[in-house]
């Protein structure tokens, strides 16, 4: 390996470990002032990744870009340094949540419809503020309501690439619930 | 076979949780807490119990119902007409399926089969949040690593030479090339991710050309799926196409008003 591709691996190292953000392609090409080829650059991060592989940080690929992790088998143990962090979100929130990644773009009234019942605004503001979904339009009907979808931000913090890789609905055959109800 | 006024559904005793539809007023705060609203409660009953809903007696259902949206006018009147709004929709499906049928009327839809299809997506949509929540998660399962670096601002360099412009277009043009041979396959395709892109371009930019929504760095499966997407959202009602005369430019709008 020349010393040249080491260099430029340690570089890349370097940035990915001191970013909190994940690094996008773009991103990591500015490092080299964009005289790399971006063929180059996923490779190099190829082999970044595999240099990795028994250590305690990985390399992953998010949405957004790539950043370090620790392996999730360590969280368990990180997560007492933080125990304020252990929080969940409710039923409510999941719900809505569910909603709109799959169902994306969707207004209140789509979340009402499925839900059967009204949507607190905390929980679309929870959400928002969490960076996991935002407004992306309007429905041209009355009232102009907004359309919500899920963001980078989201995939990001569910550690997915795209929305393809949210696990699949279960969907229940029709025969589940008895008709003659 | 129903015993109307205790906690029996078809002769089987019910657990702890509702006895039946009626939510007694002293009980509501920990109904509120157990049930997400009356299709969470009325599928609850459906899979714990298969109840009949038709077998509910509607005119002591009804009447309860009002009690406690009078009781609850004062307190969460959103959610008690929530509750309302049920016990309405199972009313009508009771008296449409007790009316005799006229046989001119031919192949009405079977009342029940709107409520069964919103408890099935609602129930889908349920466990969906559940395995989004069993995901790993930033800052819950997954830290992120963050090294500390002494940041030092990078200065800014004044000017740009002609020899610069040159070399900058010289790797345009290479890199645009490298574009077309170069083919990306990891990245995972999603009609709906594509259509909340556009409608993300369209909220800066009400009103682009057509070919503007396409990436053409983006290798074939990319164009045909944001292709695909642009003819969702118009189906959706969500933009409009529109092209003055043949052949001249198409435009994607936001919104379509109705």
């Amino acid at each position: 390996m020349s010393s040249e591709i080491q260099h430029f691996k340690n570089v890349l190292e370097a940035a990915l470990l001191t970013s909190y953000e994940p690094l996008s392609l773009d991103d990591l090409l500015r490092l080299f002032e964009e005289r790399m080829e971006r063929a180059t650059l996923r490779m190099l991060l190829d082999e970044l990744k595999t240099d990795w592989s028994s250590r305690t940080l990985e390399l992953t690929q998010v949405a957004s870009g790539w950043r370090f992790q620790a392996r999730a088998e360590y969280a368990p143990f990180l997560a007492r340094l933080n125990p304020e962090r252990q929080q969940r979100y409710s039923r409510a929130v999941l719900e809505t949540l569910a909603i709109i990644a799959y169902r994306q773009p969707v207004t209140r009234g789509d979340i009402e419809e499925i839900r059967g019942v009204s949507v607190n605004p905390n929980t679309i503001k929870t959400l928002q503020e969490r960076g996991w979904i935002d407004i992306v339009g309007h429905r041209e009907v009355p009232g102009r309501p907004s359309l919500f979808a899920t963001t980078k931000t989201f995939l990001d913090d569910l550690n997915l690439r795209s929305l393809a890789e949210l696990p699949p609905l279960e969907r229940f055959p029709q025969h589940e619930i008895p008709l003659d109800l | 076979m129903l015993n109307t006024s205790s906690a029996r559904v078809h002769g089987e005793l019910l657990g702890e949780l509702p006895q039946d539809l009626y939510i007694p007023p002293d009980a509501l705060e920990v109904y509120l807490e157990a049930f997400e609203g009356p299709l969470d409660l009325l599928l609850y009953l459906i899979r714990k119990h298969n109840l009949d809903i038709l077998d509910i007696p509607m005119a002591d259902l009804t009447r309860q119902y009002m009690d406690y949206v009078d009781k609850m006018r004062s307190r969460n009147l959103e959610l008690a007409s929530d509750y309302l709004l049920m016990s309405a929709m199972l009313i009508e499906i009771k008296s449409r399926m007790l009316l005799p049928k006229p046989e001119e009327i031919e192949q009405e839809e079977d009342p029940r089969a709107e409520l069964v299809r919103r408890l099935l997506e609602y129930e889908t949509m349920k466990l969906a949040g559940q395995k989004i929540d069993e995901l790993p998660q930033v800052g819950r399962d997954l830290l992120v690593a963050q090294a500390y670096y002494e940041h030092i601002p990078q200065q800014q360099l004044p000017g740009v030479s002609m020899d610069d412009l040159f070399a900058a277009w010289q790797e345009v043009l290479k890199r645009a090339s490298h574009f077309v041979h170069h083919k990306v396959s990891r990245e995972e395709l999603s009609v709906r991710e594509h259509m909340s892109m556009i409608l993300r371009k369209l909220n800066a930019e009400p009103l682009m050309e057509f070919i503007a929504l396409f990436d053409f760095r983006d290798g074939l499966p990319k164009l045909v799926v944001c292709f695909l997407a642009i003819l969702e959202l118009a189906r959706e009602g969500l933009v409009r196409l529109t092209q003055q005369e043949a052949f001249s430019p198409i435009y994607v709008q936001a919104g379509e008003v109705m």
